[in-house]
């Protein structure tokens, strides 16, 4: 298929399709809610005050535009092609989520809703939301799955901290699928008064398009910044994808440039050739999840599927539709790197950059250090550093049997 | 005529209303639901309402969400429901059976092939929570070649121009969701779902039976004055469950479902002779 402009304009379609994925599959109490958000983006979006005033958050309460750096020493470590990074970790708050939070947010105060909801994961994209929401002075409640409230107990103190609620959630596997179920369940009972936050490229129609053009900012910098420090578009992209909105937002704006490879990398957890793992576009087959149909991990049955990744924010059984379509169409290479590669990664990042990258995204990193090395010095890849890992420390720590409370005796 | 048309007509011809008990297939035990759905129809049950097991149901309350657990706990697939309506048709030729489920396990089947072996079993009519009319239309299409009903909800928010719509596509009856909120809440408005009822009695021919929220006689009752037919699923499905838990056998957990479902009958069958 021709990736055009006026392809990718069209794309979704007024249904909210990216070819056959994508859509609205939801309760018939949530459409009107829907519809209510379509028309008021569709509104906003072309409107230049609500932009300037995104704009005005994004440079001086995000702290965009985020740096892209060139990782010499580690580039020259892996050796090939020249690896930048985009420097999403340097973000307030500590990751791309908040690029999304303050656009939703800001929909949330133009239709007057005084709550906010959002499902997380790793809890970035909680303390994001937990974030704008204290800005704006509204209601927020955060629901994070058992499991990932465990492992990721730093971010839910801090989200504590911004005053939002944390509800832990039981049900199912207690993880972001599961969290999502349940932000959902508060969304259906309080739609009159209640804006929902999703975080990701997910979800029914127009939450994974507009989740993708808040997101887009990062590829629009960095196309900029390549354009202005190397004279000229990069030959690889490389991003983390596990609902894939970083991923999206930075390779959104380099579609229809052909001529730029792009790899979405999956947590491939203990091994595609396992059960453990959180990679649905490698090893998983369309079904409808979420509002709306994609590659998801399911059985035989259609049920959805238990899930692994040493990173919490990659370990969701579906992925957004827009990078089921990108997959089919063949404009992007999904790839995927295991928790051990992972590890590595973050580890190497540590000690050759001085830079602590997520779990999430070293899974990017793991992969874009074998991509460079089968690749030129006269070339160079652009990887979506997504966020930064000073919450997975005692992930690592964990992993690998490190001792850190002990660490000052 | 579909049994469930045929059933709406002859109820409506006595002065009754439809009582709708829904339970999970394959909860607590595999072995309980058939025998369970019989006890339903002896104790006044008009048409049977199965929930298929998801393992994301998310419209459901907590109730109804364990009981999918225990089900997928048991390892109850779709097509092992569909196995239990031909079971039940073995016995009951006359009471139509409603399947209330999610879109993927049906996805995963495929329409054609859902619709085929559905229509094999002797199933009535498909309610899929997270098939609005939008989407629906693909699977429509085979369940029509089968003459199997689409059961679609209309919600507290649902326009005008929406409830047309949905008159439009759906068959059997509509099913109006008495509340804003998941499976099982406890703010059920009898007045509100009154005014919304004849709403849609204007735009629609079709019966509307009303769920969620309705928990014993007297809310049914309160419901069944102003509409064709009310669903009890949570209350049935937790008596269900106690019954189980407190060691009851299969035809314990039958008959304690069976007690609680008489009463909603009796108190139906009172509010609308009076």
């Amino acid at each position: 298929m021709d990736i055009t402009e006026k392809l990718l304009a069209n794309t979704p379609d007024e249904q909210g399709r990216f070819g056959q994925y994508g859509g609205r599959f939801v309760s018939e109490t949530l459409m009107f809610a829907l519809d209510e958000l379509e028309q008021v983006y569709d509104k906003l979006s072309k409107d230049p005050e609500f932009q300037r005033e995104l704009d005005e958050d994004l440079a001086h309460f995000v702290g965009r535009p985020s740096p892209l750096y060139e990782a010499k020493r580690w580039s020259d470590r892996v050796g090939g092609a020249r690896i930048f990074l985009k420097r999403e970790d340097l973000n307030h708050t500590g990751a791309h989520k908040v690029n999304n939070t303050v656009g939703q947010a800001l929909l949330a105060r133009h239709m007057g809703k005084k709550r906010v909801i959002a499902e997380t994961g790793a809890g970035q994209h909680g303390v994001a939301t937990a974030t704008v929401a204290a800005r704006l002075g509204m209601e927020c409640q955060v629901f994070m799955g058992e499991e990932d409230v465990r492992r990721q107990a730093q971010n839910v103190y801090r989200m504590r901290l911004l005053g939002a609620e944390v509800i832990p959630v039981t049900s199912g596997s207690r993880t972001l699928k599961d969290a999502m179920n349940e932000a959902m369940r508060d969304w259906v009972t309080n739609v009159d008064d209640t804006f929902y936050i999703i975080g990701t490229v997910a979800g029914p129609h127009p939450y994974p398009k507009l989740v993708r053009d808040f997101q887009s900012v990062i590829g629009r910098e960095a196309r900029a910044q390549c354009q202005q420090m190397c004279g000229r578009l990069p030959d690889a992209l490389v991003a983390c994808v596990g609902g894939g909105s970083n991923a999206i937002g930075l390779f959104y704006p380099f579609l229809a440039d052909t001529e730029v490879a792009m790899y979405g990398v999956e947590a491939a957890g203990l091994g595609l050739d396992t059960t453990e793992h959180a990679a649905p576009l490698a090893a998983g087959r369309p079904g409808i999840l979420h509002g709306n149909r994609t590659y998801l991990m399911q059985d035989e049955n259609g049920q959805i599927m238990h899930t692994h990744s040493v990173s919490a924010g990659l370990d969701y059984p579906g992925v957004g539709p827009e990078h089921s379509w990108l997959k089919d169409i063949g404009r992007v290479n999904y790839v995927s790197a295991n928790d051990k590669e992972a590890l590595a990664a973050f580890s190497d990042l540590n000690r050759t950059e001085g830079i602590m990258p997520a779990l999430e995204s070293s899974h990017a990193l793991a992969y874009a250090g074998k991509l460079a090395a089968t690749m030129t010095p006269d070339q160079f890849i652009v990887v979506n550093l997504s966020g930064r890992g000073d919450k997975d420390i005692h992930t690592v720590a964990e992993v690998t049997g490190f001792d850190i409370e002990g660490v000052s005796q | 005529m579909s049994r469930i048309s045929g059933r709406f007509a002859e109820l409506a011809a006595s002065g009754k209303r439809a009582v709708i008990p829904y339970v999970v297939a394959g909860d607590p035990r595999v072995a309980t639901t058939v025998p369970l759905m019989h006890a339903l129809v002896g104790a006044g049950a008009d048409i049977i309402e199965l929930g298929v097991p998801f393992s994301d149901p998310m419209a459901e309350g907590l109730v109804i969400q364990v009981a999918h657990e225990r089900a997928l706990a048991n390892h109850v697939s779709l097509r092992q429901v569909l196995g239990m309506v031909g079971e039940f048709r073995q016995q009951d030729q006359e009471t139509p059976i409603l399947l209330m489920g999610y879109a993927n396990p049906v996805e995963r089947m495929g329409y054609s092939e859902f619709a085929e072996a559905a229509a094999e079993a002797g199933l009535d009519a498909l309610l899929t929570v997270d098939m609005p009319p939008e989407e629906v239309a693909d699977l429509n299409a085979q369940l029509k070649r089968f003459d199997i009903d689409n059961i679609l909800l209309v919600s507290p928010t649902t326009s005008i121009q929406r409830v047309e719509k949905i008159a439009e596509l759906a068959s059997g009856f509509v099913y109006y969701v008495s509340l804003k909120g998941v499976t099982g809440a406890a703010t059920l408005d009898p007045v509100e779902v009154a005014v919304r009822v004849r709403e849609i009695r204007e735009l629609c021919q079709l019966p509307v039976a009303v769920g969620f929220g309705i928990k014993d006689a007297a809310t049914a009752a309160s419901i069944a004055v102003v509409a064709d037919g009310v669903v009890v699923g949570s209350a049935l499905v937790q008596k269900a469950a106690d019954t189980a838990a407190q060691g009851g056998d299969d035809a314990a957990v039958a008959a304690a479902a069976a007690a609680l479902v008489a009463e909603i009958r009796a108190g139906v069958d009172a509010a609308v002779s009076s």
